[in-house]
C-alpha cells in the first residue's frame, strides 16, 4: 500500500501532530510499508465472521445513581499548565 | 409564517428534520459519580474519569439506561436489546477524552413517533452519549476558560426524520416533545439552562419534490429562535436556489439579534470522527424482563390522559388538552377534582389558576395553592358558603397568604349569609321601610325587584347568598 | 538479601531473619548501585520504607503478617502512583503527578508491599525494547559471550525486568499489550505472566490499548508469580472489563503438577528463520512436561500467522484515541502556541515519541472514514478467527506450548529502524493477548551465546492456575539456574 504525502498530512492533521515538511515523505514510506505488510489479512476469508469487540464474556456492568465522587477542583487542576481562577486555559478559541 | 415559503418563482416546502440533545435527569453522570446539578462552582463537579486522567475508566450510571429507555417507550421506540458505545474522536478543549462516548451503529432506541396536530413525526432513534464541558470565550481577553461541570453528564439526542414541513409544525413538535420528557420526568427541559437544545436540519424543495441539499443549524436554545431560524434559513436558501445557486451542505449558527443565519467556521475534517466501539466498555444488553420493569412504571401518557378526561371525566376537548399539556397540570387537576364535580373544577384549574400562574410566569409546580386546598375552595362555592364572586376573592386571599380558603373566610368574615332567618328579618325590615316600592312592585313594576335585591346585599356586605335573597323577595312581594 | 524471593521474604520474616526495614534499606541501595541499568525512572524510599515500619510495627504488635509484608517492588512508570509522578516514559507526562492510586498497585500496597521504583518502559508501552523512553533505554543485565554490546531487555516492560533480573529487586509489575510482560521476562531469564484479560484492574494504568492491555507479575521464579498474582488481581467496579471471576489460590495449585494435562505444540508457531537453539529448547520443553506425566498433543492454530498483522491494526487504532487526552489542556506538556489548533499539533509533536507518532498515525488511519472497514473492522474479524482458534484447541488440551519469543535479547539499537522487524518480537505473544488468554514466560536455558531463551504456556480463559502448574513443572525441569553478567 503506497500512501501519498497528502494523505500523510490529512492524517496528521486529524491526529493533530505537526510534521515538518520534509518528515511527511518518510513517514509515507514508512506508514505505507506497515500498511501493506497488514493488508496480509486480505487473505483470510472472513464474510461470515461477526467483528470481535470485547474480550469478556461478561455483560456490562452498571453503577447505581448515586453521587459519590468530584467536589474536588484543586486535584482536577493540580497539574495544569494554565489555569484562570478554577477554570483551566487555553489560548482563545475562535468559533 | 406559513407553511410555504413564497418565492419569486412559485411556491417552496420545507423539509424539517431535528436532532434534540435532552439531558438526562439523573444525580450522577453518565458514566462518573460527579454530580450533575445546574450553576455549580467551576470545576467542582468533576471527577478524574471526566477529567480524563490518565487510566480513567467509565462505568455506566443504571439510571440513565433506565430513562432512556422510558423515553423511547413514551414515543412508542423500540429498545434494542443490544446496543454498543461507541468513541467520536474530536478535539476541542472542553473535550477532556478526545472523544465523546455516544452511540453510533446501534442506539439504545430505535423508531417511534410524536404527533402533532398537522401529521404524525417519525422519530428515527434515541441514542445516549456525554455532553462536553463548557468553554468560556468572553471573560479573558486572550484566553479561552474551560469549566468541566458539564463533561459527562448524560445527554439523550432525539433524532427525527425530515417530517416537519414548517416552523410552526417545529415549535409544535418541541414543544410536545418537551412536555412528554417532563411528564415522563426524564429530562426537566430547562432550555435556559441548556438541560434542552435543539439542532435543525433544514432543506427546500418544490411540494412533493425529492428532498434538497440540507444545512444545519446548531445549538438553538429556545423554542422562539428554533423556529425564526428555520423561517430564516427557509428564506435563505430559497433566494439561492432561485438566483440560480447551490445549497452548500454545512453547519450554520442562528444569530437572534441580527435574524440570520451564518456558516460555522468549517473544518476541513468536521465529518471524519473515526467512530469505533469504545474497548471500555461492554455491549449494553437488556433483556425483556428489564424493559417490561420499566414499562411497568410507565406514567399514563398525556394522550391516553386527555381521552380519559374528555370520556371519563367529562371535560371538553379544549380542557382537557389544556389540562394535559403537562404531567403535573394533570396531577394538579385528578387530585383537586377528587370527589367533587370535574367540569367546576376544571373551570377553576384552567380560568383561575392557570390564568394566575401565566400572569406571574409559573408552573404549576409553583403555585402556591395546593390542589387539595383549591378542592376546598371550590366546595365552599358549591355548597353555598360563597358566591362565585366570593370565591374569586378568597382564592386571591389564598394566593396571597398561602392560607386555606375556610381560613381565609373565618378572618375576613367573608362567609355568605344563606341562613333564611337572619335574611328574613333582614327583608322584612327592608319592605316595610320601603313600603311604596313595595306597593309598585305588587302592582307590576317588577323591575325594582333589582333595587330590593341590591339593598340586601347592601345590608349586609355583599356576603347575602343572592339566591336566597331573590327567593325570600320574591315570596314576601308576590304572596 | 539479593536472591530473595517473595516466598523466601515470608518466610524469613517469619523466622525473624531479617525486618522488613533491613531488607528494604539493603534494596534500595542495591537500587542506588543499578544505576548503570537505566531501569528506574523514579525512586520512592519514602513511601518503600513507610510501608516497611508498617510491615514491622505489624509483627511487633503480634498482628497476623499480609502476604507482601516488606517486600520490594518495581513498578513500571505506566501505574499511576499518587503523589510520585508517572510519566509513561513519555515527554508528554514527564512532570505528571497523579493524585490518585491505581487499583492494582492500590492491592499491592494494601498486602503490604513496599512499591520502591518506577521503572523505565517504552514510552506509552508502545515498544519491544524499552529504548523508545523518553529517559533514553534500559541495558539488559545479560550480555553474551564475548560480545560486551549492551543488549536489550526487551519491552515494552524493560525496567521492571532488568531489574528482577538483576536481582536489585524480587518482583516487578509490567503491562502486557501484546507481549511487553513475556518478551522482557524471556529477554532477561526471568518469569513473567500475562494474566487473563480482566484478571487484573487496569483503573489507573495508562492505557495503550484498551482490549489488550493487562497488569501482571514479572518475578524469578514461578511461585513469586503466584503469589503476586494473587495480591493483584481481583474485581475492580471502577473498570467495566474488569471480571467478577473468583481468585483461586494460584500458590496453593502449584503442587498439582502436570499428570494427566493435556498440552498442545501448534505447528504453526514453527516459524522461518528461528534460531535452532530456540527449536531445540522448545522441544525439550515439550519432553520435560511429558516426562513430568503431562500428554503432548499436536495442534493447529491455523490464523497465528494473521495475528501481528491484526494486532497492528487494533493496537495502534485504540491507542490514537487513547492518547488524544494528550492535548496539553489539562495536565501534561504544554507547547506554547497563540492558537488552540497550533498548540494541539507542537503539544503532541514535541510530548510524544517517533514510534508513538507513528502508531497514533497508523491507528487514525486505519480508523478514518473510507478505511475502518478494509482495516478496522477486517482486523476485528480475524480477531475472532484467532481466539476462535484457541477456543477449538481448549476443546482437547489444557495449555498450549510455544516459544516466548523469536530470538534471543539484541543488541541495543537493533531494530530501531525497521518498525516491522521490531514487530516480529512479539509474534509468539500477540496471539493470546488477542484471544485474551493467560500467559506466561518461563526462562527455560540460554542459547550458545548465554543469552537466555524463554518458553510461554498460554491457558483458558481465567485459568492462571493450571498455566502456573505447567509452569513450575517446566521450571522444575529446565532447572534454570544461570545468572547474568551484571550479577556476577
Amino acid at each position: 500500500m503506497a500512501l501519498d504525502r497528502a494523505t500523510v498530512e490529512r492524517i496528521a492533521a486529524l491526529a493533530r501532530i505537526e510534521i515538518a515538511g520534509e518528515e511527511a515523505d518518510a513517514l509515507a514510506a514508512e506508514l505505507g510499508a506497515i500498511l501493506g505488510w497488514v493488508e496480509t489479512l486480505n487473505e483470510v476469508d472472513t464474510a461470515d465472521v461477526a467483528p470481535m469487540t470485547s474480550v469478556g464474556g461478561h455483560s456490562l456492568p452498571w453503577r447505581r445513581d448515586v453521587v459519590d465522587d468530584g467536589g474536588y477542583p484543586d486535584r482536577i487542576l493540580t497539574n495544569a499548565p494554565d489555569t484562570a481562577g478554577a477554570f483551566f486555559a487555553v489560548p482563545k478559541v475562535v468559533e | 409564517m406559513s407553511a410555504l415559503i413564497e418565492g419569486q418563482q412559485g411556491p417552496w416546502e420545507y423539509a424539517i428534520g431535528l436532532e434534540v440533545h435532552a439531558q438526562v435527569a439523573s444525580a450522577a453522570k453518565l458514566f462518573s459519580g460527579a454530580p450533575t446539578a445546574f450553576g455549580a462552582d467551576p470545576n467542582t463537579q468533576v471527577s478524574l474519569v471526566d477529567a480524563a486522567m490518565p487510566g480513567m475508566l467509565p462505568v455506566i450510571n443504571q439510571a440513565c439506561i433506565e430513562q432512556a429507555v422510558l423515553t423511547g417507550l413514551g414515543f412508542g421506540g423500540t429498545i434494542a436489546c443490544h446496543s454498543i458505545f461507541d468513541r467520536k474522536n474530536y478535539f476541542y478543549p472542553d473535550l477532556p477524552q478526545g472523544y465523546q462516548i455516544s452511540q453510533y451503529t446501534q442506539p439504545i432506541v430505535s423508531g417511534g413517533a410524536i404527533a402533532i396536530p398537522e401529521r404524525t413525526v417519525r422519530i428515527t432513534r434515541l441514542h445516549l452519549e456525554q455532553d462536553a464541558g463548557k468553554s468560556i470565550h468572553d471573560r479573558d481577553p486572550d484566553r479561552t476558560l474551560i469549566d468541566l461541570n458539564r463533561a459527562g453528564v448524560a445527554l439523550m439526542e432525539i433524532v427525527t426524520e425530515p417530517d416537519l414541513r414548517s416552523p410552526d409544525e417545529a415549535a409544535e413538535f418541541l414543544t410536545r416533545l418537551r412536555a412528554l420528557l417532563r411528564w415522563l420526568g426524564t429530562c426537566d427541559g430547562n432550555m435556559q439552562e441548556g438541560s434542552l437544545r435543539c439542532d435543525a436540519n433544514v432543506s427546500v424543495r418544490r411540494p412533493g419534490a425529492v428532498l434538497g441539499t440540507r444545512t444545519e443549524i446548531k445549538n438553538l436554545n429556545s423554542i422562539r429562535f428554533l423556529r425564526e431560524a428555520i423561517d430564516v434559513e427557509g428564506r435563505r436558501q430559497v433566494e439561492i436556489i432561485e438566483a440560480g445557486g447551490g445549497i452548500e451542505q454545512e453547519t450554520r449558527l442562528f444569530d437572534p439579534d441580527r435574524g440570520e443565519t451564518r456558516a460555522m467556521r468549517t473544518k476541513e475534517d468536521a465529518h471524519d470522527y473515526r467512530y469505533f466501539p469504545d474497548p471500555d466498555l461492554l455491549p449494553l444488553e437488556l433483556d425483556g424482563a428489564f424493559i417490561d420493569g420499566i414499562r411497568a412504571v410507565m406514567p399514563e401518557l398525556p394522550e391516553a390522559r386527555r381521552r380519559r378526561f374528555v370520556k371519563d371525566l367529562g371535560l371538553s376537548d379544549y380542557d382537557a388538552g389544556l389540562l394535559t399539556a403537562e404531567r403535573a397540570r394533570a396531577d394538579y387537576f385528578e387530585s383537586a377534582a377528587m370527589g367533587r364535580d370535574t367540569k367546576q373544577t376544571a373551570n377553576w384549574v384552567t380560568g383561575e389558576l392557570l390564568g394566575r400562574l401565566n400572569k406571574e410566569g409559573l408552573e404549576i409546580e409553583a403555585a402556591p395553592i395546593p390542589a387539595a386546598e383549591l378542592g376546598e375552595l371550590i366546595d365552599l362555592v358549591a355548597d353555598g358558603t360563597l358566591s362565585g364572586r366570593m370565591g374569586r376573592e378568597v382564592f386571591e386571599a389564598m394566593w396571597n397568604t398561602r392560607r386555606p380558603a375556610a381560613t381565609i373566610v373565618e378572618e375576613r368574615g367573608l362567609k355568605q349569609i344563606s341562613d333564611t332567618g337572619a335574611l328574613e328579618s333582614l327583608v322584612d325590615e327592608l319592605l316595610t321601610r320601603e313600603a311604596d316600592k313595595a306597593f309598585e312592585y305588587r302592582a307590576g313594576k317588577t323591575k325594582l325587584l333589582g333595587f330590593f335585591v341590591g339593598q340586601v346585599m347592601k345590608a349586609t356586605s355583599g356576603k347575602a347568598n343572592p339566591k336566597t335573597v331573590n327567593e325570600l323577595l320574591r315570596a314576601k312581594l308576590e304572596t | 538479601m539479593r536472591r530473595l524471593g517473595l516466598a523466601d521474604i515470608r518466610a524469613g520474616l517469619a523466622r525473624g531473619e531479617f525486618s522488613a526495614v533491613e531488607l528494604v534499606e539493603d534494596r534500595l541501595v542495591a537500587l542506588e548501585a543499578a544505576e548503570a541499568l537505566n531501569a528506574i525512572v523514579t525512586l520512592m524510599p519514602e513511601r518503600a520504607l513507610d510501608a516497611a515500619r508498617a510491615a514491622d510495627r505489624r509483627r511487633a504488635a503480634g498482628e497476623p503478617a499480609l502476604p507482601l509484608d516488606g517486600v520490594p517492588i518495581a513498578v513500571k512508570d505506566l501505574f499511576c502512583t499518587e503523589c510520585v509522578r508517572t510519566t509513561a516514559s513519555s515527554a508528554m507526562l514527564e512532570s505528571f503527578v497523579p493524585p490518585y492510586e491505581s487499583t492494582v498497585t492500590a492491592n499491592l500496597t494494601a498486602a503490604g508491599a513496599a512499591l520502591a521504583a518506577k521503572t523505565n518502559l517504552d514510552e506509552f508501552a508502545m515498544g519491544s525494547s524499552t529504548a523508545t523512553s523518553r529517559f533514553g533505554p534500559t541495558t539488559n543485565p545479560w550480555k553474551a559471550k564475548g560480545d560486551q554490546r549492551p543488549r536489550a531487555p526487551g519491552g515494552s516492560s524493560g525496567g521492571s525486568a532488568a531489574l528482577v533480573a538483576a536481582s536489585v529487586l524480587p518482583a516487578g509489575l509490567g503491562t502486557d499489550t501484546g507481549g511487553s510482560i513475556r518478551q522482557p521476562a524471556a529477554f532477561c531469564g526471568i518469569v513473567g505472566l500475562k494474566p487473563t484479560y480482566g484478571r487484573c484492574s487496569r483503573w489507573g494504568i495508562v492505557a495503550f490499548a484498551s482490549s489488550l492491555d493487562q497488569a501482571g507479575p514479572m518475578t524469578r521464579n514461578v511461585r513469586d508469580a503466584a503469589i503476586l498474582l494473587a495480591a493483584m488481581a481481583g474485581h475492580d467496579p471502577k473498570d467495566s472489563t474488569s471480571a467478577r471471576e473468583p481468585v483461586p489460590d494460584f500458590e496453593a495449585a502449584l503442587g498439582s503438577g502436570v499428570k494427566n494435562l493435556r498440552i498442545g505444540v501448534p505447528l504453526e508457531y514453527r516459524v522461518d528463520g528461528m534460531p535452532d537453539a530456540l527449536d531445540v529448547l522448545w522441544r525439550e520443553g515439550a519432553r520435560w512436561l511429558a516426562e513430568a506425566g503431562a500428554e503432548i498433543v499436536d495442534i493447529s492454530l491455523p490464523h497465528t500467522p494473521y495475528a501481528l498483522p491484526t494486532y497492528y491494526i487494533i493496537a495502534p487504532a485504540e491507542a490514537s484515541s487513547n492518547l488524544a487526552r494528550y492535548d496539553g489542556v489539562r495536565y501534561g506538556l504544554r507547547a506554547p502556541a497563540r492558537a488552540i489548533e497550533e498548540q494541539y499539533a507542537h503539544t503532541r509533536r514535541a510530548g510524544f515519541g517517533a514510534e508513538v507518532r507513528r502508531r497514533v498515525l497508523i491507528g487514525t488511519y486505519v480508523l478514518s472514514a473510507g478505511y475502518y472497514d478494509a482495516y478496522y473492522t477486517k482486523a476485528q474479524r480475524v480477531r475472532r478467527l484467532i481466539a476462535g482458534d484457541f477456543e477449538q484447541a481448549f476443546g482437547k488440551i489444557d495449555a498450549v506450548l510455544t516459544p516466548t519469543a523469536p530470538t534471543a535479547a539484541f543488541p541495543l539499537g537493533e531494530k530501531m529502524d525497521d518498525p516491522i522487524a521490531m514487530y516480529l518480537n512479539d509474534i509468539f505473544t500477540v496471539p493470546a493477548s488477542l484471544a485474551g488468554l493467560p500467559a506466561i514466560s518461563v526462562p527455560a536455558g540460554l542459547d550458545h551465546t548465554g543469552l537466555p531463551l524463554g518458553l510461554q504456556l498460554i491457558g483458558r480463559p481465567f485459568d492462571e492456575a493450571t498455566v502456573l502448574r505447567a509452569a513450575k513443572a517446566l521450571e522444575a525441569a529446565a532447572g534454570f539456574d544461570a545468572e547474568p553478567e551484571f550479577v556476577r
